[in-house]
């Protein structure tokens, strides 16, 4: 069995000086700021702010310079997080690219991919999505039907890809799909990612209204869409492996505890500066939560910055998260009454109503609660 | 007076004690302890190995481990669901040395709660409530609140009036009452000294759900119905994974709690505030999946289960249920304001 260890978080006194430098930036930077924009939290887009990231250093800080990256800890890297998420950054452009596709290239690219697109990534000029969903295939990956062939000139895609978050704003997409046969017995043989520059003839983005009637996810189809020979990243039939190696970057981060957190801050300021008993032992419940995590999630980055693989832990942080997620909005609502509209008032209820509608997908994106689940029910020897 | 060498490692020290506990701790003694008896030998047993001094200095017979790392010995403890006052002991008996204030030997215990009124000469009359194993310790320590600021004092057995009560585990949580004792001021507040209390509670409900995972992942993997192991089941598997998730949490914030005890800063209040509200529901949560993944053989008293189930129900009442830490918590929370929320959380 597993013991799901999470040691204390490593001190980094040098984090704390930086932390003082990110909280001066942003709070100049997102003065004028409403609470509903804040409440999108990397959900935000805002290629202008990325690119003020970009030339302040904060994008690629962990990478290698000579790829535009900065060298510095994945400790202080974690506190950039944190203070851009808790302040309520639009930091949506660059996400994906930042925490996922960057490291992806890193790992798996070659040498020219690597020159060509981490410094631009680096710069906040370049932002990527995810390709893996498809229309049937949500939770089970190793199903997608998107095909890739080899052909003279290099690779010719047909397939779809859906809830493709930020597609339309993005110029490359990390591409799963399969490039060998199906094989019953090896379900996870077969499969290969690629590196698609979404402005290549054949591919078209058609945006999907979500549940709070924004257009962040897409439907991503290629129709005899041709990729040069060199897209394709890491080896031919590695890209189960190279896939599931990523998790552990997407699961553990404090944008897995912190997509509600503007709706607490907006909570504290309606009900202060006299909030009541209920209010307080309500609002010190979600802190306690809120403060355990972020243990939890400094602990994994601590695990990751030492070179260990923390998957499980980062798996169990984002379960537990996304209950924390999903929990305050409902602790919210419940204590506020309705009343005679204020501009707080007003501001707070835009902010629960985004959150609310936003919630229901906290326990799904990056990994379902019951895939979470059973990947934990695994490490306790029980799959 | 130990075995362990000065430098012993936080690991060391935890499986050095975890060994000892599970040797001293056979189902006589539990069954004397559940018969009201005071287990002399089990408690001399842990007075020879050391347990009770693990938070003072080296040279006043500590292990000399960090602060924080002896306290995890607690969550060894609550490993074994441990039947005794030693958090009570180890916490009365660093907090007299804190004070400056000479201790008693033998078994100690601390009040979570209680009324004292000094008179001219200082000396504190008054009584307290659910006082775990007030009728057998040696003496009770109390800290308690006073117009010249906090005293500390240790009320000895032949100076109370017990009157004997029991927690839900059944344990003994006394009220007593005492006249006359001498005390000492505290260079710590009565609530400083409730929050380490409640730091010992985190821990060992931590222990005890790391034990009930363990316990109930295995039973899981060895009963069988519908022709194969119910562990088997998705459903099941889902409500393991939750336990163990309640479990990871819980351990987290109770070793928050115990660097911020360690610390004893500014954090001490809202980190160990924190750490109590969030074992508590995970003490609440895990128990609750445990018995319902046991069936009705963890139902019993024969299943070593209820040792657990009971001492989670216990310790998560000692020292403050988890809305009265909430509310420290959510007070705090409310003092730092929409922008300082944040940075208070970060603080921690």
């Amino acid at each position: 069995m597993a013991s799901f260890a999470f040691p204390s978080p490593p001190l980094s006194p040098e984090s704390e000086a930086f932390r003082a430098e990110i909280r001066a930036f942003l709070r100049k930077e997102l003065a004028d700021r409403a609470p509903i924009e804040r409440a999108q939290s990397w959900n935000g887009v805002d290629a202008a702010f990325s690119r003020k990231l970009g030339e302040r250093g904060w994008l690629g800080l962990t990478w290698p310079r000579r790829y535009g990256g900065h060298e510095r800890s994945a400790l202080e890297r974690y506190v950039l997080l944190e203070e851009l998420l808790a302040a309520g950054a639009p930091v949506g452009a660059h996400w994906i690219a930042e925490r996922q596709s960057g490291p992806s290239l890193i790992r798996y690219g070659s040498e020219a991919q690597k020159l060509a697109i981490l410094p631009r990534i680096a710069a906040g000029e370049c932002f990527f999505c995810i390709g893996m969903s498809e229309a049937d295939t949500g939770s089970d990956l190793a199903s997608v039907r998107t095909r890739a062939v080899r052909t003279g000139e290099g690779w010719r895609v047909n397939g779809a890809k859906l809830w493709t978050t930020n597609a339309q704003h993005c110029q490359y997409m990390i591409l799963l799909c399969r490039t060998g046969p199906i094989d019953p017995e090896r379900r996870h043989a077969g499969l290969s990612q690629f590196l698609v520059d979404l402005s290549l003839p054949g591919i078209a983005i058609r945006p999907i209204a979500n549940l709070a009637g924004e257009r962040h996810f897409n439907e991503v189809a290629f129709v005899d869409a041709l990729l040069p020979p060199d897209a394709l990243l890491g080896g031919e039939g590695d890209g189960w492996a190279q896939v599931t190696g990523e998790l552990a970057y997407e699961r553990s981060g404090p944008e897995r505890f912190l997509s509600s957190f503007t709706l607490l801050v907006e909570l504290i300021r309606v009900l202060s500066p006299a909030p009541d008993e209920r209010a307080q032992i309500a609002v010190g419940r979600l802190g306690a939560e809120l403060i355990t995590l972020r243990r939890m999630s400094r602990s994994v980055a601590g695990m990751l910055q030492a070179g260990a693989d923390p998957a499980l832990e980062a798996a169990m942080v984002k379960d537990l998260g996304a209950l924390v997620e999903q929990a305050i909005p409902e602790v919210a609502r419940d204590l506020i009454a309705d009343g005679p509209p204020t501009q707080a008032s007003r501001d707070f209820a835009a902010v629960l109503a985004y959150t609310s509608l936003h919630a229901p997908s906290f326990s799904l994106r990056g990994g379902t609660r019951e895939i979470l689940r059973g990947i934990i029910a695994r490490g306790l020897g029980l799959r | 007076m130990t075995e362990l060498s000065p430098d012993a490692s936080g690991d060391m020290l935890r499986q050095t004690t975890a060994r000892a506990l599970r040797d001293l701790l056979t189902d006589a003694a539990r069954a004397e302890i559940a018969g009201g008896a005071m287990p002399k030998a089990l408690w001399s047993a842990l007075e020879e190995f050391g347990l009770p001094y693990a938070l003072l200095p080296e040279e006043a017979g500590g292990f000399g481990a960090p602060l924080a790392e002896a306290l995890s010995l607690l969550s060894v403890a609550g490993e074994r669901a441990l039947p005794l006052p030693l958090a009570d002991t180890m916490l009365a008996r660093f907090l007299l040395a804190k004070a400056g204030v000479a201790a008693p030997p033998g078994m100690l215990t601390l009040a979570p709660g209680g009324e004292v009124v000094l008179d001219g000469r200082g000396r504190a009359s008054g009584w307290a409530w659910s006082v775990p194993w007030g009728r057998h310790a040696a003496a009770v320590v109390i800290v308690s609140e006073t117009v010249g600021g906090p005293v500390i004092f240790a009320a000895p057995q032949f100076a109370l009036k017990v009157e004997p009560g029991v927690d839900i585990a059944g344990d003994p949580s006394d009220t007593i009452r005492f006249e006359a004792v001498a005390t000492a001021p505290a260079s710590f507040t009565a609530l400083e000294a409730r929050a380490a209390g409640a730091a010992t509670r985190a821990l060992m409900i931590a222990g005890a759900l790391r034990a009930i995972t363990a316990m109930t992942t295995q039973y899981a993997e060895e009963r069988k119905q519908f022709g194969r192991a119910i562990g088997k089941f998705q459903a099941v598997q889902q409500n393991l994974a939750a336990l163990a998730g309640q479990s990871a949490s819980a351990a987290a914030a109770a070793d928050l709690a115990a660097e911020a005890v360690a610390a004893w800063g500014a954090g001490l209040i809202p980190a160990v505030a924190a750490a109590k509200v969030r074992c508590g529901e995970a003490a609440g949560v895990g128990a609750a999946i445990a018995h319902q993944t046991h069936g009705a053989i963890g139902f019993t008293r024969e299943h070593r289960l209820h040792h657990y189930t009971l001492r989670l129900s216990a310790w998560r009442d000692s020292y403050g249920r988890e809305a009265e830490w909430a509310r420290y918590l959510g007070a705090h929370l409310f003092a730092a304001g929409p922008e300082g929320l944040w940075p208070a959380l970060t603080a921690l």
